[in-house]
């Protein structure tokens, strides 16, 4: 393949780089820095290991496979409520991890409504704890990234494709082999690394649903380590398993992944022409209903709940919701500042080993970097001056490798489409971003930022390390109506951090598609 | 530079003559809540104090005692609240607390003689169950029973670390047998309180650990009176609550001031219906009312402060190995 012209400056996106890496380095310095010799790593922490990557192996596969007809379906058809159902099934992803476990545990749990169901038909009760409820649980996380992330790339296809398989009369199989077969080769490997690694650096739910120490993952393992053993050097060891094992998994992923440039199109409305028999029809409808219905229910059982407990709810909690908007609103900016020179400068590069570095925010433990962070600030200055900058800051480092996975593909194409002409036409720096990137990347940063917004507001790990009692965020505060009994009003307050959280989201990736067809 | 330094002198110390001392209190996230003790502590402290008290939350016991070796003798703190007797040990191995002349009446089941920590509230662990259902009264029977339990993990939370010591406590070398027949019977194992009681609030179980106070909070706050804790006939291991203050504190004298402000009759009452905990020292006014509807364990279980960390290390494995497989 001959060398693409680049009309992209790289500066910025080298910096941004070395920022991120720096940041999550300097953080896992200085744990070391102030690590005594501690009890090293233990034969328990091997257990730990082989459970952490057994249930993130399943958990990628199974979102990963189950999202490519969800994403085909949705692809290949368009009915009233589309738009909000596709944003709804994003929901689930974006949700905090102790309101999703509590919106599941009402439909699958012992006395849940699935299992009251197969009561009155006389089938035996299923329990959701263990590795299957692990797994259960990291596919309705990532089933709806899997699928958001596939759609995308699929509705990327240019619409003259699908006309020219029109007039050639291929019927769905040959359109599939032809024009998705490829597609998928190209996006699939990336959206299984992308959960994998997600599935690494799983805590609560593997504590909540693992059902016991069986279920011991690493960041359990790292969170033991520095919360209450307060071995710093074996967290610090854990800490690098972790960044190796899950920053590692992800470079290899990303080195398999076939560079494969669409072509031209004319960014026109997707039209199926092979899809419109009966057959195909039903079957993308019930497709689209099991994972709407598997999506939804739970979210449904946090709205029926929250609803009773909104009345209850106390004024801090209104106060805290507050602090959550104004951490989020920083996280995006932030990753905007950070992901877009990063996503221009990998995009004009051959192959998509550097976007690793993005990884790493996500493959490093929260309460690591928090930690190490802490161990910097504290001699200069009181770090719960700083809660809220920090969580906002190590939130956008997290959603980094998201925002990445979504941007570099379309920019990719995007500098494979008008490069030429940009550099022809003289256009570098700001003016290329502005007349020809950030239209043609629209879509895709209003949802990158839509889901840093929404992951920033449901965040329960830094802020829990640095924050004092004026600073406390929604999550926290949700956990401490938990800690009073108030489980009504948490039932409230979850409820209005699912409505922040899909707000934000909605807000950002609605305006990233105004007046566009995404 | 010698001039910047002596004008920053110089305004520090003015500063301090003019503000009001700030007494800086750590402790645990739901005591400084709006619906904890906090606020009513706060203000009842302050009415005498000529100071401003200042509480920072984190986390929960644990989490409070990793953030003060974070931050060493550096800390603002001056007194930390929240502490139990499974940390104690950890906590004086920092150096960073020194020892308070705090003493009172304590109405504790056991003789409290430690220097450095003062009580201000204790509970018994207990197994919460609604009152439709006859719990099993004891560790053997409940292992041999079908009765689902949701409990806390050790390695992150104070209450999970109080039942593994008083399995120990109760059976010694057969613990790990206790454990093995137990193992069935619990559904999951939860990183903290919170989510225990919330998974059983939402019937994934028939029974959580927590305290044998939990179901006051039921009966006061909510008129509901389905909820008890089981009494087991091994008996009852207790949780101590203790707070101390700080070596390198800027403001010793309040300090110990507040130390002492917690074990008077004012700050005793406000605990039992904020903290719902039993207080360490009997209020002139007695225990709230819905407090005598609670059940008594007849056997207290504590093991010397001194003792947990070795004890605590030989159980983890135990506990680990038996609910592994």
């Amino acid at each position: 393949m001959a060398r693409r012209v680049v009309a992209m400056r790289h500066a910025a996106g080298i910096g941004a780089a070395i920022l991120v890496a720096a940041l999550v380095l300097a953080a896992l310095l200085a744990v070391m820095s102030r690590a005594e010799p501690g009890a090293g790593f233990l034969r328990s922490d091997w257990a730990a290991v082989r459970f952490t990557v057994w249930q993130a192996v399943l958990s990628s596969m199974i979102s990963t496979l189950l999202a490519i007809p969800v994403a085909r379906a949705l692809a290949r058809r368009r009915f009233a409520g589309r738009t909000l159902l596709v944003t709804l099934l994003g929901a689930p992803f974006i949700l905090p991890v102790i309101v999703a476990v509590l919106g599941l545990l009402t439909v699958f749990g012992r006395s849940g409504w699935m299992n009251q169901l197969l009561g009155l038909v006389g089938l035996p009760e299923v329990s959701i704890y263990g590795l299957h409820g692990v797994v259960l649980a990291h596919v309705f996380f990532n089933l709806p990234l899997a699928t958001r992330l596939i759609l995308q790339g699929w509705q990327s296809i240019p619409a003259e494709r699908y006309r020219l398989a029109a007039q050639l009369r291929l019927g769905p199989r040959a359109i599939f082999l032809t024009l998705e077969w490829p597609l998928l080769r190209q996006v699939v490997p990336g959206v299984a690394a992308l959960i994998f690694v997600i599935c690494l650096t799983s805590f609560a739910v593997a504590l909540t649903l693992g059902g016991g120490p069986r279920a011991t993952t690493l960041e359990l393992a790292i969170y033991q380590a520095f919360l209450f053993d307060f071995d710093l050097s074996r967290a610090a060891l854990l800490s690098l398993v972790q960044l190796v094992l899950a920053g590692g998994a992800a470079l290899v992923a990303l080195w398999i992944i076939p560079s494969i440039s669409l072509g031209g199109g004319q960014d026109r409305t997707l039209q199926r022409w092979d899809a419109r028999g009966g057959v195909q029809r039903a079957r993308d409808g019930a497709v689209i209903t099991l994972a709407a219905l598997f999506l939804l229910l739970p979210l449904a059982a946090v709205v029926l709940r929250g609803v009773a407990g909104l009345a209850k709810v106390p004024v801090a909690v209104w106060h805290a919701a507050g602090l959550s908007v104004f951490v989020a609103v920083i996280s995006v900016l932030t990753l905007c500042l950070l992901a877009l020179p990063m996503a221009g400068w990998i995009a004009s590069r051959q192959r998509g080993g550097v976007e690793a570095i993005g990884l790493l925010g996500l493959s490093a433990s929260p309460l690591m970097i928090g930690t190490g962070w802490f161990i910097l600030i504290n001699p200069v200055m009181n770090p719960s001056d700083l809660a809220l900058p920090v969580t906002a800051l190590v939130n956008a480092l997290m959603a980094l490798p998201f925002a990445l996975r979504i941007l570099v593909p379309r920019l990719r194409d995007t500098l494979a489409d008008f490069g030429r002409l940009s550099v022809s036409l003289g256009l570098q720096g700001w003016p290329l971003w502005r007349w020809v990137i950030l239209p043609r990347l629209r879509a895709q940063l209003g949802f990158a930022a839509g889901l840093t917004g929404a992951l920033s507001v449901g965040d329960l790990g830094v802020i829990a390390l640095f924050a004092d009692q004026e600073r406390a965020t929604l999550p926290l505060q949700m956990y401490r109506l938990m800690g009073a009994y108030r489980m009504e009003a948490a039932a409230g307050a979850a409820l209005i951090l699912l409505a922040l959280a899909l707000g934000i989201f909605w807000l950002c990736d609605r305006g990233g598609r105004w007046h566009a067809e995404s | 530079m010698k001039y910047l330094t002596l004008a920053a002198g110089l305004l520090g110390a003015s500063a301090a003559i003019a503000e009001t001392p700030v007494l800086t209190v750590y402790t645990y996230d739901s005591f400084v809540s709006d619906w904890g003790p906090g606020p009513q502590i706060e203000k009842a402290f302050e009415e005498n104090c000529a100071c401003d008290l200042k509480f920072v939350g984190m986390g929960d016991g644990a989490a409070l005692l990793a953030r003060l070796k974070l931050e060493g003798a550096r800390s603002d703190a001056d007194v930390v609240l929240g502490l139990d007797t499974g940390l104690i040990a950890a906590a004086k191995d920092t150096g960073l607390f020194t020892e308070t002349s705090v003493s009172a009446d304590y109405a504790l089941p056991i003789t409290w003689d430690d220097a450095v920590f003062a009580p201000y509230d204790w509970g018994y662990f207990a197994f919460v169950h609604n009152t439709d259902m006859t719990p099993p009264t004891n560790f053997k029977a409940l292992g041999e029973s079908d009765v689902k339990i949701v409990i806390q993990d050790p390695r992150s939370s104070t209450p999970g670390l109080g039942l593994m010591m008083w399995v120990k406590d109760a059976y010694g070398d057969e613990a790990e047998a206790i454990w093995q027949g137990l193992a069935d019977n619990v559904v999951t194992v939860t990183k903290g309180w919170s989510e225990a009681y919330g998974l059983f609030l939402e019937g994934e179980a028939d029974m959580v650990l927590s305290y044998t106070t939990s179901p006051a909070y039921h009966i006061i706050a909510e008129e509901d009176e389905s909820k008890a804790a089981a009494v087991f006939d091994e008996g009852h291991y207790m949780q101590v609550e203790v707070a101390g203050r700080l070596a390198n504190s800027d403001q010793p004298e309040l300090a110990e001031a507040f130390l002492n402000f917690m074990v008077s009759d004012v700050a005793q009452s406000i605990l039992p219906t904020t903290n719902w905990m039993y207080p360490a020292v009997m209020p002139s006014g007695g225990l709230p009312k819905g407090f005598e509807a609670l059940v008594q364990p007849e056997n207290a279980r504590l093991i010397p402060a001194a003792e947990v960390p070795a004890i605590r290390d030989a159980a983890l494995q135990e506990w680990l190995g038996a609910l592994s497989q």
